[in-house]
């Protein structure tokens, strides 16, 4: 980290200009080791530090899981007292959707995308590793609280003014909104990438309507995103602003609307549901038609009916609060909506049967998962439909029928696409395949666990067991499903569990060919794991599921045959990347430190906002001082030995999405994460 | 989103830019190896402003919400100085205009008239800044406080974040002198300049939005 002092030479339009370098550190060059991971700009290794980050999270979201159920297993359960279980399941919920689910989808995306576009790179490699480490520091500052004087307390949702200082003592909830600003920069930064990705960084010929369908829905996804955030980032703001300084957006003697917290998070909120299960759908849309080996049903139905969930879920928001009172034309009008959302939904269900019927099924895996999520969606969008019917919604609200509806739609729906993700695409991401028995073991387990854990909630709910209560008494009747749900939740855990080993047993299960699931999209038609500039050279594209065409032809009548297999495509390939010399003369953007130094700011600053002003101006600096590192370094370090200097050799590129280290040998030690 | 609403910017990025300047790859505006022409930084400052839209939207939301329902005074009418703010906007909106001025002088290679305009933008946004400055301070002399009412904090909090966005704005155009003082900012550059450009342009509308609807609706 010492000083630059050389000075570099940069071609301009102009001719040669001797310039400063302007550099405060000396350009990171590791490309092993943890030092490379810090200051990684690569897609894929960040897609990597987000699923490993999201399972971290994931292990302690389950943890916070097992207590509160181990809580409610008997009556009058003594396990925790009343504010550690407020605790824990506010930040169950907290980091099941903000730091689980979420960031697994922009794991998925973030190695994905540029893939299946057939891109070298995101847009803007230092802006994706920025966002990683934005919300892996606003997830640790989150979980501080715990050693802070206490985490937040008052749900996933935290209604002000139930949340305001005089109910909610400490600095829970200061942690809670600033924690989530911070995730909420990241994840906006990170969709303003990938929407410019998948817009503009298209391989040639890769037309909107060739794109894999796991992009399209990533995209929806980011779209979502990029409007949905910046409603609950002024929230949080209102909130931060109510609790520390003392502004009066929420004090009802004041003249405060206590609804208005309501409507800003769930106008948020319910766009984050489609956040959360659109990428699953991805998933799954591309599992099941490698293992069905058909064509996915109705490709363009499946892509509109995901806009159409897009645009549908701004309109729904209200039936988060059908019991708050809102009137009976806002009730009437979101109950209407609410029902319409579940057409392009159950088109979607539809087209996947339509997929799998008269598909010749290998029953893998991931297709166990991704049928898996079919059936379990399907419970859980059902029991949706019942709450969009106001009365009955009005019977259930706040009570455990609730919590059975939204675990089948995010765990059965949205964990269940997930999982059937990572064995899916494990072997293109690490080179080796996970186990299949022990796969299918893991598989059953959490099919068995999650129905045990949430199926009888339907019950305890219809029963009138409420959310968010710590006791309940001995002779309500709930204490045989309570227990069972106990018993399933420890199912799920040991589910969880069999993948670790999996994931162990596993790391010597190297793979001899790249695409061992015949696959259909174009990520399989690079190696894996792929070489740092994903593909040797960019293909050229002709159809949807442009590599399945190019291992086979359809005959007059409709049957497949197979014109070359997977590994003579490869070798093809790179034949024809070699004669090209395609290869060569490439830059790939260079590693920086400046994009965890920029992350880092953020939460100075949020400790600064609960403790002490000051220094919040500390970590205003260092924000503004990164900035400026940032902007002044070349996104490609032109000291970096040219991997091959020919007389050709590209100059920097801003963008990064030309030129690739020449490094053609692709066998890079990638390890298993976690 | 970005070819429609901004066709005719684009089409002065496309194909009559001299871009093929060798070896300047990415730091030249668009036409080359994007799928829509437009350069990549371009469609991410839309994605973005789009994004800032709803930030104000829910800010805006909130203090039309809140505006008549403070218990105690002072009341907006009691408190605004209309002709100061008009004044203070009109210069705010003046800046846009010698944006423009700066995006052209640099896409036509005229880098002093260039900085030039750059700091007359910062200055005049500068002047609406100091303007806001003065506003608030006199308004918190009249007795209209962040925590006052809810009229106040809902009025402090919006006009603030516009405020700091403007001032963000004025670190970009200052930066965008220095980088040009030093010769890091070529005529191939000029997107950058377009880009900032967008940005403060986003901020001016946001200004009239406000404008209209904090000062001069009636109550």
């Amino acid at each position: 980290m010492a000083l630059t002092e050389e000075r570099i030479e940069l071609t301009t339009g102009d001719g040669a200009v001797t310039r400063e370098p302007l550099g405060v550190f000396k350009r990171p060059t590791a490309e092993y080791g943890w030092k490379s991971w810090l200051t990684s700009v690569d897609h894929k290794k960040i897609g990597i530090m987000y699923g490993a980050a999201a399972l971290l999270f994931f292990a302690l979201g389950g943890l916070e899981a097992l207590a509160i159920r181990m809580q409610l297993a008997h009556p009058d359960g003594t396990f925790i007292s009343h504010e550690t279980y407020n605790q824990l399941f506010t930040m169950h919920g907290t980091t099941m959707i903000f730091l689980v689910v979420m960031p697994l989808a922009a794991a998925f995306a973030n190695y994905l995308i540029p893939l299946q576009v057939g891109a070298r790179d995101v847009a803007f490699p230092r802006i994706n590793a920025f966002g990683f480490w934005c919300f892996l520091f606003g997830g640790l500052f989150l979980y501080a609280s715990f050693f802070l004087g206490g985490a937040p307390n008052n749900g996933w949702f935290n209604y002000a003014p139930n949340s305001l200082q005089e109910f909610s003592e400490g600095h829970g909830i200061d942690f809670w909104a600033i924690g989530l600003i911070i995730t909420g920069i990241a994840s906006t930064t990170s969709a303003v990438n990938l929407i410019v990705t998948v817009i503009n960084m298209r391989a040639p010929g890769m037309t909107l309507m060739r794109m894999p369908i796991f992009t399209w829905m990533a995209l929806v996804t980011q779209f979502l995103l990029l409007f949905a955030l910046p409603v609950i980032t002024v929230a949080l703001f209102l909130l931060m602003f109510n609790r520390l300084f003392d502004a009066n957006f929420f004090e009802v003697d004041q003249g405060a609307d206590p609804l208005l917290w309501q409507h800003l998070f769930w106008i948020f909120g319910h766009p984050e549901v489609y956040i959360l299960i659109l990428p699953a759908f991805g998933i799954v849309s591309e599992i099941i038609p490698t293992f069905a080996r058909k064509p996915l049903f109705g490709y363009p139905f499946m892509v509109f009916s995901g806009i159409a969930i897009g645009f549908m879920g701004w309109g729904v928001w209200v039936h988060h609060m059908f019991a708050s009172g809102v009137g009976p034309v806002s009730v009437a009008a979101f109950s209407l909506s609410t029902m319409f959302i579940a057409v392009p939904t159950g088109v979607k269900i539809f087209n996947w049967l339509g997929t799998l019927w008269g598909g010749n099924l290998r029953f893998t895996t991931p297709m166990l998962f991704a049928i898996g999520l079919v059936g379990m969606f399907t419970i859980g969008g059902l029991s949706g439909v019942t709450h969009a019917i106001a009365p009955h919604d009005a019977q259930q609200t706040d009570t455990y029928y609730i919590v059975a509806h939204f675990h089948y739609v995010l765990f059965g729906g949205a964990m269940f696409g997930l999982f059937g993700g990572f064995y899916f695409w494990w072997p293109k991401v690490f080179g080796r395949v996970l186990n299949e028995g022990i796969g299918k073991l893991h598989f059953w387990l959490m099919l068995i666990g999650f129905n045990l854990t949430f199926g009888p909630m339907h019950i305890l709910g219809l029963q009138g067991m409420p959310r968010r209560t710590a006791r309940y008494a001995e002779d309500m009747g709930w204490d045989f499903w309570n227990l069972a749900s106990t018993v399933g939740a420890f199912i799920i855990a040991a589910s969880f569990l069999v993948f670790w080993w999996n994931v162990i047993v596993s790391r010597k299960n190297r793979i001899a060919d790249p695409d061992p699931w015949d696959a259909r999209s174009l990520e399989w038609m690079t190696d894996s794991p792929p070489a740092v500039h994903n593909f040797d050279e960019i293909p050229t594209v002709t159809h949807l599921d442009e590599y399945f065409h190019r291992k086979y032809v359809e005959d007059e009548n409709g049957r497949l045959v197979p014109v070359g297999s997977s590994v003579e495509v490869h070798e093809q390939q790179h034949a024809e990347a070699v004669e090209h010399h395609a290869a060569e003369h490439m830059h790939m953007p260079s590693p920086s430190y400046w994009p965890i130094v920029m992350a880092l700011g953020l939460p100075i600053i949020g400790f600064g906002l609960i403790y002490n002003l000051w220094m919040c101006a500390l970590g205003g600096l260092l924000l503004i001082a990164a900035f400026y590192g940032w902007g002044l370094e070349p996104s490609v370090d032109p000291d970096a030995p040219p991997h091959d200097s020919g007389p050709g050799a590209d100059h920097p590129d801003g963008d990064g999405d030309e030129g690739a280290e020449a490094e053609p040998d692709s066998e890079t030690e990638v390890a298993p994460v976690g | 989103m970005a070819e429609t609403t901004f066709g005719h910017e684009g089409g002065i990025a496309a194909p009559s830019q001299p871009v093929s300047v060798p070896g300047v790859h990415g730091e030249s505006p668009a036409a080359h190896h994007t799928s829509t022409g437009l350069s990549n930084e371009k469609i991410a400052m839309w994605a973005f402003l789009g994004s800032e839209c709803l930030l104000f939207g829910g800010l805006i939301s909130t203090y039309l919400l809140y505006r008549n329902r403070s218990v105690e005074g002072p009341t907006p009418s009691e408190i605004f100085d209309i002709p100061f703010t008009s004044v203070s906007s009109f210069v705010l909106l003046m800046s846009s205009l010698t944006m423009v001025l700066a995006v052209s002088s640099i896409q036509r290679g005229d880098h002093q008239r260039c900085r030039t305009w750059l700091i007359t933008t910062a200055s005049l946004g500068a002047s609406f800044i100091a303007g806001q400055v003065y506003e608030f301070t006199s308004f918190v002399r009249e007795g209209l406080g962040y925590t006052t009412n809810i009229f106040g904090s809902a009025f402090y909090t919006l006009t603030g974040f516009h405020g700091v966005h403007v001032s963000l704005g004025i670190l970009m155009l200052l930066s965008l002198v220095i980088l040009s003082l030093r010769g890091r900012l070529p005529t191939e550059r000029a997107e950058t300049v377009e880009i900032v450009g967008l940005y403060w342009h986003f901020v001016d509308v946001v200004w009239i939005v406000i404008f209209t609807v904090v000062y001069l609706i009636p109550e």
